[in-house]
Protein backbone atom coordinates (compact mmCIF):
# COMPACT_ATOMS: atom_id res chain seq x y z
CA UNK A 1 0.00 0.00 0.00
CA UNK A 2 0.90 3.05 -0.79
CA UNK A 3 0.90 5.86 2.39
CA UNK A 4 1.42 9.71 2.59
CA UNK A 5 3.45 10.98 5.55
CA UNK A 6 3.30 14.69 6.98
CA UNK A 7 6.55 15.68 7.73
CA UNK A 8 6.94 19.17 10.02
CA UNK A 9 9.90 21.36 11.77
CA UNK A 10 13.75 19.86 11.31
CA UNK A 11 11.98 16.68 9.88
CA UNK A 12 10.61 18.86 6.85
CA UNK A 13 13.27 21.05 6.38
CA UNK A 14 15.63 17.46 6.39
CA UNK A 15 13.76 16.28 3.55
CA UNK A 16 12.74 19.27 1.64
CA UNK A 17 9.65 18.08 1.61
CA UNK A 18 6.51 18.86 3.13
CA UNK A 19 4.76 15.31 2.89
CA UNK A 20 5.93 12.17 1.19
CA UNK A 21 4.74 8.72 0.00
CA UNK A 22 5.94 5.57 0.39
CA UNK A 23 5.16 1.59 -0.43
CA UNK A 24 4.57 -0.49 2.85
CA UNK A 25 3.52 -3.80 3.06
CA UNK A 26 -0.45 -3.96 3.82
CA UNK A 27 -1.07 -4.18 7.75
CA UNK A 28 2.64 -2.64 7.78
CA UNK A 29 3.33 -0.75 11.55
CA UNK A 30 4.42 2.40 12.49
CA UNK A 31 7.84 0.57 13.00
CA UNK A 32 8.18 -0.46 9.92
CA UNK A 33 7.27 2.76 8.48
CA UNK A 34 10.42 4.16 10.56
CA UNK A 35 12.63 2.04 9.28
CA UNK A 36 11.42 2.40 6.30
CA UNK A 37 12.27 6.39 6.43
CA UNK A 38 15.72 5.76 7.72
CA UNK A 39 16.60 3.24 4.86
CA UNK A 40 14.79 5.81 2.36
CA UNK A 41 15.89 9.25 3.89
CA UNK A 42 19.35 9.05 5.71
CA UNK A 43 19.48 12.55 6.72
CA UNK A 44 16.67 11.74 8.75
CA UNK A 45 18.36 8.90 11.06
CA UNK A 46 19.56 10.95 14.09
CA UNK A 47 16.11 12.62 14.46
CA UNK A 48 13.67 9.36 13.80
CA UNK A 49 14.43 7.54 16.72
CA UNK A 50 13.01 10.69 18.83
CA UNK A 51 9.77 11.52 16.71
CA UNK A 52 6.49 10.50 17.32
CA UNK A 53 3.93 9.58 14.85
CA UNK A 54 0.32 10.74 14.53
CA UNK A 55 -2.36 8.66 12.73
CA UNK A 56 -5.28 10.65 12.02
CA UNK A 57 -4.18 13.83 14.10
CA UNK A 58 -3.66 11.07 17.79
CA UNK A 59 -0.81 10.11 18.62
CA UNK A 60 0.22 6.26 17.82
CA UNK A 61 2.56 3.78 19.71
CA UNK A 62 5.04 2.05 17.10
CA UNK A 63 2.80 -1.55 17.16
CA UNK A 64 -0.16 0.61 15.62
CA UNK A 65 -0.96 -0.31 11.92
CA UNK A 66 -1.39 1.81 9.37
CA UNK A 67 -4.02 1.57 7.02
CA UNK A 68 -3.85 3.00 3.36
CA UNK A 69 -6.65 6.03 3.91
CA UNK A 70 -5.05 7.24 7.52
CA UNK A 71 -3.72 10.63 7.39
CA UNK A 72 -0.24 9.87 9.25
CA UNK A 73 2.36 12.46 10.37
CA UNK A 74 6.02 12.51 11.94
CA UNK A 75 5.87 14.11 14.74
CA UNK A 76 9.22 15.33 15.71
CA UNK A 77 10.03 16.55 19.37
CA UNK A 78 7.58 19.58 19.93
CA UNK A 79 8.54 22.44 21.59
CA UNK A 80 5.52 24.85 21.45
CA UNK A 81 4.85 27.69 24.58
CA UNK B 1 -11.57 27.75 24.61
CA UNK B 2 -8.28 27.01 22.36
CA UNK B 3 -7.36 28.96 19.64
CA UNK B 4 -4.44 29.41 17.14
CA UNK B 5 -3.71 32.82 15.79
CA UNK B 6 -1.33 34.25 13.64
CA UNK B 7 -1.57 37.66 15.37
CA UNK B 8 -0.14 39.47 18.43
CA UNK B 9 -1.68 38.07 20.94
CA UNK B 10 -3.51 40.50 23.52
CA UNK B 11 -4.44 39.91 27.64
CA UNK B 12 -7.12 42.42 28.23
CA UNK B 13 -9.70 40.06 26.06
CA UNK B 14 -9.09 37.49 27.43
CA UNK B 15 -8.95 38.36 31.30
CA UNK B 16 -12.51 40.03 30.66
CA UNK B 17 -13.80 36.60 28.97
CA UNK B 18 -13.57 34.66 32.92
CA UNK B 19 -14.40 37.27 35.10
CA UNK B 20 -17.78 36.29 36.78
CA UNK B 21 -19.28 36.88 40.48
CA UNK B 22 -18.36 33.42 41.24
CA UNK B 23 -14.61 33.91 40.14
CA UNK B 24 -11.85 34.86 43.02
CA UNK B 25 -8.52 34.24 41.37
CA UNK B 26 -7.76 35.04 37.67
CA UNK B 27 -4.45 33.56 36.61
CA UNK B 28 -2.53 34.80 33.50
CA UNK B 29 0.65 33.17 31.92
CA UNK B 30 2.33 34.58 29.51
CA UNK B 31 5.32 32.94 27.32
CA UNK B 32 7.33 35.40 25.73
CA UNK B 33 10.17 35.32 23.16
CA UNK B 34 13.55 35.52 24.93
CA UNK B 35 15.87 37.52 23.39
CA UNK B 36 18.86 35.95 25.09
CA UNK B 37 19.49 32.37 25.67
CA UNK B 38 23.03 31.28 27.14
CA UNK B 39 24.44 34.35 26.02
CA UNK B 40 23.15 34.07 22.13
CA UNK B 41 20.93 36.79 20.99
CA UNK B 42 17.32 35.45 19.20
CA UNK B 43 15.88 38.79 17.19
CA UNK B 44 12.63 36.03 16.14
CA UNK B 45 11.06 33.14 16.64
CA UNK B 46 8.85 30.85 14.05
CA UNK B 47 6.23 28.85 14.81
CA UNK B 48 4.70 26.24 13.19
CA UNK B 49 1.77 23.74 13.65
CA UNK B 50 0.45 20.24 12.56
CA UNK B 51 -2.62 22.63 13.34
CA UNK B 52 -5.47 20.09 12.90
CA UNK B 53 -3.97 17.97 16.00
CA UNK B 54 -2.67 21.02 17.55
CA UNK B 55 -6.18 22.06 18.36
CA UNK B 56 -7.57 18.62 18.98
CA UNK B 57 -4.51 18.41 21.75
CA UNK B 58 -5.10 22.17 23.13
CA UNK B 59 -9.06 21.14 23.54
CA UNK B 60 -8.13 17.94 25.00
CA UNK B 61 -6.05 19.86 27.80
CA UNK B 62 -8.47 22.09 28.46
CA UNK B 63 -11.31 19.12 29.15
CA UNK B 64 -8.70 17.27 31.42
CA UNK B 65 -8.35 20.58 33.76
CA UNK B 66 -11.65 21.35 34.20
CA UNK B 67 -11.88 18.07 35.08
CA UNK B 68 -9.23 17.98 37.34
CA UNK B 69 -9.28 21.45 39.04
CA UNK B 70 -12.73 23.38 39.90
CA UNK B 71 -11.38 25.85 37.76
CA UNK B 72 -14.56 27.83 36.00
CA UNK B 73 -12.93 29.15 33.02
CA UNK B 74 -9.54 28.15 30.91
CA UNK B 75 -8.21 29.75 27.67
CA UNK B 76 -5.42 28.72 25.87
CA UNK B 77 -4.05 30.91 23.05
CA UNK B 78 -0.99 29.76 20.71
CA UNK B 79 0.44 32.75 18.36
CA UNK B 80 1.83 31.18 14.96
CA UNK B 81 4.20 32.07 12.33
CA UNK B 82 7.00 35.25 13.41
CA UNK B 83 7.16 36.31 17.07
CA UNK B 84 9.46 39.21 17.37
CA UNK B 85 11.40 38.89 20.67
CA UNK B 86 9.92 40.11 23.50
CA UNK B 87 6.37 39.30 22.01
CA UNK B 88 3.81 36.82 23.57
CA UNK B 89 3.69 33.42 21.74
CA UNK B 90 1.26 31.27 24.17
CA UNK B 91 -1.60 33.01 26.91
CA UNK B 92 -2.89 30.55 29.23
CA UNK B 93 -5.71 32.09 31.70
CA UNK B 94 -7.49 30.15 34.40
CA UNK B 95 -9.82 31.43 36.62
CA UNK B 96 -11.16 29.70 40.11
CA UNK B 97 -12.95 30.92 42.99
CA UNK B 98 -9.55 30.57 44.83
CA UNK B 99 -6.19 30.68 44.04
CA UNK B 100 -4.69 27.20 44.70
CA UNK B 101 -6.62 25.80 41.60
CA UNK B 102 -5.98 28.56 39.18
CA UNK B 103 -2.27 28.29 39.55
CA UNK B 104 -2.30 24.42 40.01
CA UNK B 105 -4.37 24.45 36.42
CA UNK B 106 -2.16 27.18 34.66
CA UNK B 107 0.86 25.51 35.72
CA UNK B 108 -0.21 21.98 34.77
CA UNK B 109 -1.51 23.57 31.29
CA UNK B 110 1.97 25.09 30.34
CA UNK B 111 3.95 22.22 31.10
CA UNK B 112 1.44 20.04 29.15
CA UNK B 113 1.46 22.03 26.47
CA UNK B 114 5.34 22.09 26.15
CA UNK B 115 5.18 18.15 26.09
CA UNK B 116 2.20 17.03 23.80
CA UNK B 117 0.96 19.81 21.38
CA UNK B 118 2.25 19.68 18.16
CA UNK B 119 3.96 23.43 17.80
CA UNK B 120 7.09 23.57 16.87
CA UNK B 121 9.48 26.79 17.39
CA UNK B 122 12.29 28.10 15.00
CA UNK B 123 15.40 30.00 16.32
CA UNK B 124 15.90 32.81 13.85
CA UNK B 125 19.86 34.48 15.87
CA UNK B 126 21.08 37.48 15.65
CA UNK B 127 23.87 35.55 13.79
CA UNK B 128 21.60 34.91 10.77
CA UNK B 129 21.42 31.47 11.57
CA UNK B 130 18.72 29.27 12.44
CA UNK B 131 17.75 25.94 14.41
CA UNK B 132 14.70 23.98 15.24
CA UNK B 133 14.24 23.39 18.65
CA UNK B 134 13.66 19.77 19.43
CA UNK B 135 13.86 18.99 22.76
CA UNK B 136 15.42 15.29 23.31
CA UNK B 137 15.31 13.37 26.77
CA UNK B 138 12.59 15.09 27.97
Amino acid sequence: MRVKVKLFAAAKDLVGQEEIEVELPTDATVEQLKSLLVATYPSLADLLPHAMFAVNASYVQDATKLQVSDEIACIPPVSGG
Amino acid sequence: MVELTHKPIEADPLLERVTSPEVGAVLLFLGVTRQFTDQRETVELKYEAYEKMALLELQKLENEALQRWPISGCLIVHRLGTVPSGEASVAIVTASAHRRDAFEAGQWLIDTLKERVPIWKKEHWADGTTDWVHPVGK
